[in-house]
């Protein structure tokens, strides 16, 4: 009654049915590609719908009524506003971030360099934290309730409530300042060897690390236990199979797609984190540049510094869906 | 496949169990740990090539009894005495290894859902044959051989090619079967049934127990068979130990545990279902009719094609199917939750609305909805008062001490009394829940109760009280019922008249007895015939039946 | 329940959630020195008179980390009720309502969520005028979005239950069903969330602050003390330490609080729920 007749395999099945695979990446790089034209509709759009005239805000004490007409037009303030988005747009494909207000210098040139040094920084961190990370959660569950797992979990958890200024300055204070060796501020320049630029984000890397850490491997833990809590790893203990065969044969495969995922995750935090530690240790990185362009309120030096986050954000969320999709046999095997 | 070695217990015995005892700790909330007993004082033995079932309710202990044959504890429960003697081999004292080395060699699992128990992530071929190559029992390609050769003998589709599937990839009846040969790959001395059939729908239950005891015998191992349900242990045990609390109560030969049960309990068991209701004459007058029902989900295809039936006052009508058959879309067009593509809905004489938002609150407490799952039908946060109160308030306004004193009346109706007015939800037992959730109905002062499988989350001895607390309410109030479910025995207990859905459509209606003599449409005829009886090679005429059935065409 | 079945961490947590609260109420009485009153040399060191010593102006550290709570605390708790009315209720009406309503909020929020808090923040700074109300409104409205997403995710998991689909039946209105049977029974994990909410404001405020987008000087407030006092580091004074500790330790508090409070009812399935 209920056993399903045997389906023909193959070519007359209609495309959507034989690569569900295909269909859905397809769907989720369109979804990205979607969201990231909303995100700088919001980014365009979002400023120029809040309360208060952007240009008295720019010129604080000094907005009188001629000042602001001024600025309105210099800025380019005056023409409507969907004129200007698509303008920005339009240059905005070719890799032009348009023109700083505060030191009249492309906004593309200036970027170029830093955002390479923060990707750099994150990228060290990330060598660092993701190994540690899974290793650390895999011996908290082989310990699990147990001191190892408890010390972890303790440790974590006042890790997760740390600030990251608070962690960057700790640092200094005993690697620089009491022991001594360590680089501050972490300055680096073009043609700087590896190991000397090594050297000098080695603070800056360590905070990202502790600070990323603590919440990866949460959440690496309890991606874990979700998967040796299934009613398959029982089936694998009844069959007499060893503890480490169970785990690499049975556990992993299902473990991946969601460690996978908590990794993107918390990459994507890893880039916004750099934006603080880049401030506590003077990088000169995309969010050092960013902070310092929020105070002169200087706009397309802004919008340009979030558009930019928000894409690597969303590539990154993108790529642990296309991951975790990958991973899926129903997916990868339909029926 | 390496021919299996004679080995003998001192007494022949394949499995002997002595005085087991299994504790496991509570943690009650607030209050300091404490040990319970889930398993007490129990032995058996088991021969070679035998199989014993082991039978009770929920909470009877038959699963922590039968993983203590593989030296194992589910969630934390600790075997905490006496002796499981496999082969004359205490596994209670063997080493981690050794236990180890039986688990999957010599002692193999089928669990109730299989579908949890494969791993989603490989073929189920690669599965099945994993413990037999681990234990180098048989090399890989000798294993892919047994697997297809039982593939073919718990009758699966193309065993060739059977095993290159996933899990998802195939049907519920399909998995179960693929478990059990999982199970046997190894050529194990002992397999242990947990419920293997019991998450599967009546026509394919048989199917599939037909499939493991055609492979038990094929294959002489012997078996612990663990279920509720005593007709179907009946068709593939030698041996029956019926439980109780982690207690035997009885235990001996099949045919003397239904023919002849000494304990009081056992009775009980044997004589479930002994509700003989009498079919009401004179069914021509609907009370609540349902004309040319078609209806579907958003954006799916029907689930009801066209499907007309009533009830008359004070009268029950059940409706029977499988999964899938529409028989609780049919609950939701009535209610007025999914209101009907085409078609209406008529309650004494009077047109209902279609839809929920647009019938009155007559209209409303005139139909009331009792759940499967009282768990889930009731708030967690209020009290059996509140819940049964509501209702009173709602549509009549009563308050203070007049709904009290309605509340304490119809748990007394319920057989419940006042003392369970506080109490919340999860202090009360499957049944008193089902119970409070009748008297919520009834609160309402309805004509019409639909009934959505109300007892088939219950034990069979507790789901019999229920459907005798209903049929006295309806002898007392006129009550008309539609009974939705899937157990003919039920429909045999209390219906009046019987309606059978099959994929959306209604495939016979009429007085019950008409329904259930024949001559039958094909399904009606396999679904009566999966119904196991309570005797001894009943599973073999069916079998036999559908053989020659098939035969003939 | 009595106080000897707390844990004595949980119980330092609470202390200092009080401690804290306390200071921020009482500040003018408590603190031994003026906000913003110059009393001593530039990062003088501590001494009887001061005991955290004082800061790269001459105030007072200590009087100005107990003003500095105050300010600290009203923030990061209005911008957290806030967040938390707007994110429930509109997530509420998500669930029960469902169909466009739900679709529409739900898209707008994941469209909210896909840009980093911090960063979204950064941009709506730069447009807005800095005042006290913009920076509360600011961070409730980007956090709503996160209590957006589990309150749905909560209430769609009662809303489903067959006891709602009761109430629905019997005929109770979207009100009543909200209120009495889904809010009871989601009260637990939105406390938990309420918690750890107001957590993550109080580093989010301190963050902004440190990052000189917060609160404005001469106000004290812990991000901000970091901030003017991080100079000094590098000569060895650790003035900007202390207030990046105590956030730090009020954090860690809340959090340990709340971890807690989740396991102690995440075993509760309803009865008579102490949460």
């Amino acid at each position: 009654m209920t056993e399903l007749p045997h389906k023909p395999s193959g070519s007359r099945l209609p495309f959507h049915q034989r690569f569900p695979l295909a269909i859905r990446i397809g769907e989720r790089l369109l979804l990205s590609l979607l969201l990231l034209l909303a995100v700088s509709v919001l980014i365009f759009g979002g400023i120029e719908v809040l309360p208060g005239d952007f240009a008295e805000t720019y010129l604080g004490q000094s907005a009188t009524p001629t000042a602001v007409a001024n600025i309105r037009s210099e800025l380019g303030l005056d023409r409507p506003l969907t004129v200007r988005y698509v303008e920005w747009l339009r240059a905005l494909v070719q890799g032009d971030f348009g023109t700083s207000w505060a030191s009249g210098s492309s906004v593309s040139e200036q970027i170029s360099k830093r955002l390479g040094n923060s990707l750099f920084l994150a990228f060290c961190a990330a060598v660092i934290s993701i190994p540690l990370a899974v290793g650390l959660g895999l011996v908290s569950v082989r310990y699990r309730n147990r001191i190892p797992d408890r010390l972890i979990n303790i440790v974590s958890l006042t890790a997760v409530s740390l600030p990251e200024f608070f962690v960057g300055y700790l640092l200094i204070m005993v690697f620089v300042v009491q022991i001594g060796g360590a680089a501050f501020p972490a300055t680096v320049y073009e043609g700087m060897s590896l190991p000397d630029r090594l050297n000098a984000i080695a603070l800056p890397v360590a905070t990202l690390v502790l600070v990323v850490l603590a919440h990866m491997m949460r959440m690496t833990r309890a991606a874990i236990i979700s998967v040796m809590s299934s009613a398959y790893m029982e089936t694998a203990e009844l069959k007499g199979l060893g503890k480490f065969r169970a785990i690499v044969r049975h556990a992993a495969p299902n473990a991946l797609s969601p460690i996978i995922n908590v990794v993107a995750l918390n990459l994507a935090y890893l880039v916004v984190g750099v934006v603080v530690v880049e401030v506590v240790f003077v990088y000169p990185g995309m969010g050092q540049f960013m902070v310092d362009a929020v105070t002169v309120r200087d706009l397309p030096v802004v919008q340009a510094c979030g558009l930019i986050f928000a894409a690597i954000y969303i590539l990154l969320n993108m790529l642990a869906d296309i991951l975790a999709i990958i991973a899926n046999p129903r997916l990868r095997h339909p029926r | 496949m390496p021919d299996k070695l004679e080995k003998s217990s001192p007494k022949g015995q394949m499995l002997s169990v002595r005085n087991l005892k299994i504790e496991a700790t509570s943690y009650p909330q607030g209050g300091a740990p404490r040990r319970i007993s889930i398993v007490d004082d129990i032995s058996f033995d088991l021969g070679k090539g035998k199989v014993l079932g082991l039978i009770g309710e929920s909470g009877a202990g038959k699963s922590t009894i039968g993983l203590a044959a593989l030296a194992y504890g589910r969630g934390g429960v600790e075997i905490t005495g006496g002796q499981v003697l496999l082969d004359g081999e205490d596994l209670l004292t063997a080493s981690n290894t050794r236990i180890r080395q039986i688990r999957g060699s010599r002692v193999c699992y089928v669990s109730q859902s299989a579908a949890a128990s494969f791993n989603p992530a490989h073929r189920l071929g690669e599965q099945v044959v994993e413990a037999a190559i681990r234990h180098k029992l048989m090399n890989r390609e000798e294993a892919h051989k047994r697997a297809c050769h039982l593939f073919s003998i718990l009758g699966l589709p193309d065993p060739h090619t059977f095993g290159s599937r996933y899990p998802h990839q195939v049907s519920g009846g399909q998995l179960q079967r693929a478990m059990t040969a999982m199970a046997l790959c190894s050529s194990p001395d002992l397999i242990v049934f947990d419920e293997p059939t019991t998450a599967l729908d009546v026509t394919t239950q048989i199917d599939v127990l037909a499939a493991i005891k055609h492979a038990i015998e094929e294959t002489g191992t012997s078996a612990l068979y663990i279920t509720h349900d005593l007709a179907v242990v009946a068709q593939v045990a030698d041996d029956i130990m019926v439980l109780r609390n982690g207690r035997t109560v009885e235990y001996g030969p099949v045919q003397k545990i239904i023919d002849a049960p000494s304990e009081d309990y056992t009775r009980k068991l044997v004589n479930v279902r002994s509700i003989r209701h009498s079919q009401a004459s004179g069914q021509n007058l609907p009370f609540f009719e349902m004309i040319g029902i078609t209806a579907g989900y958003a954006g799916g295809v029907d689930v009801l094609h066209e499907v007309s039936l009533h009830v008359a006052k004070g009268q029950t009508l059940a409706i029977v199917g499988e999964s899938g058959s529409g028989k609780s879309t049919l609950a939701r067009v009535a209610t007025g939750l999914l209101p009907p593509s085409s078609g209406e809905v008529v309650l004494d004489g009077q047109e209902l609305r279609p839809a929920l938002k647009q019938r009155s609150r007559d209209e409303l407490r005139k139909v009331q909805l009792i759940y499967q799952m009282a768990d889930t039908a009731m708030n967690p946060r209020q009290t059996v008062g509140d819940i049964i109160g509501r209702p009173l308030t709602f549509y009549d306004g009563l308050r203070g001490s007049a709904r009290k004193a309605k509340v304490v009346e119809l748990l007394d109706q319920i057989e419940m009394g006042k003392a369970f007015i506080d109490r919340y939800p999860a202090e009360l037992s499957g049944g008193q829940k089902q119970r409070v959730a009748i008297a919520r109905a009834l609160a309402a002062s309805p004509e019409l109760i639909i009934c959505d499988e109300p007892t088939s989350a219950l034990d069979p001895l507790v789901a019999d009280g229920i459907l005798k607390l209903l049929l006295d309410l309806q002898a007392e109030r006129q009550l008309s019922y539609v009974f939705i479910t899937h157990d003919i025995a039920i429909v045999r207990a209390i219906a009046d008249s019987v309606a059978v859905m099959f994929q959306g459509e209604l495939v016979r209606f009429g007085p019950k007895s008409d329904v259930l003599s024949p001559p039958f449409d094909d399904y009606t005829d396999l679904l009566l015939k999966s119904v196991p009886e309570m005797r001894p090679g009943w599973l073999e005429e069916v079998i036999a039946s559908r053989k020659q059935a098939s035969a003939d065409n | 329940m009595t106080i000897r079945h707390i844990p004595l961490p949980i119980l330092i947590g609470i202390a200092i959630i009080l401690l804290t609260l306390i200071c921020a109420l009482f500040a003018p009485w408590i603190a031994p020195y003026g906000e913003t009153e110059v009393v001593g040399d530039v990062w003088q060191a501590p001494n009887d008179h001061f005991l955290f010593g004082l800061d790269n102006l001459g105030r007072d550290l200590l009087s100005r980390l107990i003003y500095g709570a105050r300010i600290t605390v009203f923030v990061a708790l209005s911008a957290t009720v806030i967040s938390f009315t707007l994110g429930i209720v509109l997530s509420f009406t998500a669930a029960v309502s469902k169909g466009i309503v739900d679709t529409t909020l739900s898209r707008l929020n994941d469209l909210m969520m896909s840009i980093p808090t911090l960063i979204f923040a950064l941009v709506l700074l730069t447009a807005v005028p800095q005042n006290l109300t913009t920076l509360i409104l600011v961070m409730a409205i980007l956090d709503s979005t996160r209590v957006f997403r589990l309150g749905r995710a909560v209430a769609l998991d009662v809303a489903v239950m067959d006891f709602v689909e009761a109430a629905q039946l019997r005929g109770e209105g979207t009100w009543w069903i909200i209120l009495r049977e889904i809010l009871p029974n989601t009260l637990s994990p939105l406390l938990a969330e309420f918690g750890l909410r107001f957590a993550f404001a109080i580093l989010f405020l301190s963050t902004l602050s440190f990052l000189g987008l917060g609160i404005q000087p001469p106000y004290a407030d812990w991000g901000g003390m970091v901030k003017d006092n991080k100079d000094g580091i590098i000569f060895g004074i650790s003035a900007a330490l202390i207030p990046g500790a105590a956030i730090a330790i009020l954090s860690v508090s809340v959090n340990l609080v709340v971890d807690w409070m989740m396991k102690r009812t995440s075993s509760l399935k309803g009865g008579r729920g102490d949460a």
